[in-house]
């Protein structure tokens, strides 16, 4: 865990509301996982007071990038900063995906809904890296929500993409996209990011194919450091369902143990 | 050389700036940031005796330069930290102070009890201010009575200096200092959080899961002060400023106001190394004045 007031901002590139930002950060970059996350300071000013939780969308060399999509006061003021400038983060915070050595030559589907591809770059990469065969699933309400498109078409992964409008890849959700291909063959494990319902759904699909899953789960944070308890959801641990920390505890979680809204 | 040392009276302190109750965790999750034999001190997350689940999410929400919490004191209960976290603290050279927390006077008096049998601790905060565990934000703090009843029954079973964190979200807060004093409480901490609440216009709903909850921050910082202010003009033990202090000019004012010491919260989310910051603010402060010990501008307000 390091805070790096300084982190220069190497380059950004944009597409309407989503960005991304190269940042050099090189103890946070040897340190980073997929699935961890950044706390990233917006501005010097005390409005907005709190730090923004954003996910490690890449890591090269002592680089590091985060890709977002302006949501609100923090993403719009993080959106506007230029190369050259400097940004006060801190992390590797949380823990993320599970790794598991089993993995190699096995099939990982990666399910990711608009922003919450996020993470699930990083992941392809250290996959691959491991041996492992990612499959991504990458779905948003319209084709201008997909970005992320020629980069993970450029990686060479087996790759799918569904909009809710029909305007490119599989017509409709990317769960009935995931489910569509669920039919035909049985992948090793599953790995998803994205709005709440996207996610519950997708785990009621994993729960009926018996595919062992994890998410990453988003909230508002205080410290991100699992001081303050700011974050706590409730999630089934060992039998016990209590409060935990997304920052801490998570913010990726196995299937089993998250109770989504409604169940 | 400028000594930053503060003395108490009943405990003697390195530098004038302690990490705030329930923004530190149990002290250990800064520990990878920044040595902690830095501090001045450090005060735990709120224990009562029995593990506590907290109140449901959302729990934060911001506000122009504040921060509303409604955590609810979710936390590992007393004989947890004591077995598991207090061995871990005993090692570090800054004062640990544990901040004691109840249902009822009962339960304050169990937990201060079982503390107090406890190696590794300077000090009590007796925390009768939390305004997120009782309907309506109650709590001892708001009635001089019951907080002297709180305060006495805590003195009689705990050994440990006792400091006693007031409300701001009372009338007169000099006569529950009073009362703290009486009771015979060593020093007084203040102010806790603002009794508070946002609102999502949308949906009409508060945007916390508890519908109120306390405001911290900055925003809090000049009212905070001028109680600081009020306080030390009444009561002869010492008082330990907080409220949305996050630089050293801000530490410096809560003492030239009056207080003794100070606590550094929500600054700690915003910028995890601001104690240590602001340790060192204070310290570049003092030599740029000519001022040796810091006991020279506790209370020093020309009005």
């Amino acid at each position: 865990m390091f805070q790096d007031k300084k982190a220069g901002i190497i380059k950004t590139a944009s597409w309407g509301s989503y960005f991304l930002i190269t940042l050099s950060a090189p103890e946070i970059a040897r340190e980073s996982r997929p699935g961890q996350f950044l706390m990233i300071r917006v501005s010097d000013s005390l409005n907005p007071l709190l730090r923004r939780p954003l996910s490690i969308h890449n890591r090269s060399g002592q680089e590091v990038e985060i890709f977002f999509q302006v949501a609100g006061e923090g993403t719009r003021l993080l959106a506007q900063k230029k190369a050259g400038d400097f940004l006060d983060i801190l992390g590797p915070c949380g823990q993320g995906f599970s790794l598991k050595p089993e993995f190699k030559d096995q099939e990982i589907f990666c399910v990711g809904g608009g922003r919450g591809l996020a993470p699930l770059y990083f992941l392809g990469r250290e996959l691959q890296a491991a041996g492992a065969r990612p499959v991504i699933f990458y779905g948003g309400q319209t084709l201008s929500d997909l970005p992320l498109k020629k980069r993970l078409e450029e990686a060479g992964w087996e790759t799918y993409f569904s909009t809710d409008d029909g305007s490119f890849g599989f017509p409709g959700l990317v769960t009935g996209l995931v489910e569509k291909e669920l039919e035909k063959r049985k992948p090793d494990y599953l790995f998803s990011c994205g709005p709440e319902a996207m996610m519950a759904s997708l785990a009621k699909i994993c729960q009926t194919a018996v595919l062992p899953a994890e998410f990453s789960l988003e909230s508002i944070m205080g410290c991100g450091l699992g001081a303050c308890w700011g974050c706590a959801r409730k999630i089934k641990k060992n039998g016990e369902i209590k409060y935990l920390r997304i920052c801490q505890d998570g913010p990726v979680f196995p299937a089993e143990e998250i109770i989504w809204p409604g169940d | 050389m400028v000594d930053l040392s503060v003395d108490l009276g009943f405990l003697k302190l390195k530098n004038p700036v302690i990490a705030a109750s329930g923004t530190f965790g149990y002290g250990l999750e800064f520990q990878p940031l920044y040595d902690l034999n830095l501090l001045g001190g450090l005060v735990v997350k709120g224990l009562y005796f029995k593990p506590r689940e907290g109140n449901p999410p959302p729990r934060l929400a911001e506000t122009p330069g504040g921060l509303i919490n409604s955590i609810g004191l979710q936390g590992i209960g007393v004989e947890a930290f004591g077995r598991e976290v207090l061995p871990r603290l005993a090692g570090l050279k800054t004062a640990i102070i544990a901040n004691v927390c109840g249902e009822e006077e009962e339960e304050y008096a169990r937990v201060a009890e079982y503390l107090s049998r406890q190696a590794g601790l300077a000090a009590l905060e007796l925390n009768i201010s939390c305004p997120n565990v009782r309907k309506g934000g109650k709590c001892p703090a708001q009635d001089p009575e019951a907080t002297y009843r709180t305060v006495k029954r805590v003195q009689q079973v705990s050994s440990l200096p006792l400091i006693t964190k007031l409300s701001p979200n009372v009338t007169d807060i000099t006569a529950v200092a009073l009362a703290a004093q009486e009771a015979g409480s060593q020093a007084v901490s203040l102010v806790n959080t603002f009794l508070a609440l946002a609102i999502d216009l949308p949906t009409r709903k508060p945007k916390l899961g508890n519908v109120l909850g306390g405001l911290s921050g900055p925003a809090i910082k000049p009212l905070a002060l001028r109680m600081v202010f009020e306080v030390t003009k009444k009561i002869e033990i010492p008082v330990i400023g907080l409220g949305g202090i996050f630089n050293a000019q801000d530490a410096l004012e809560f003492m030239v106001a009056g207080a003794s010491a100070v606590q550094v919260g929500t600054a700690n989310f915003v910028n995890p190394l601001a104690c240590p910051e602001i340790i060192k603010g204070i310290e570049d402060w003092a030599k740029s004045q000519g001022i040796s010990s810091l006991s020279e501008i506790v209370g020093s307000l020309k009005v």
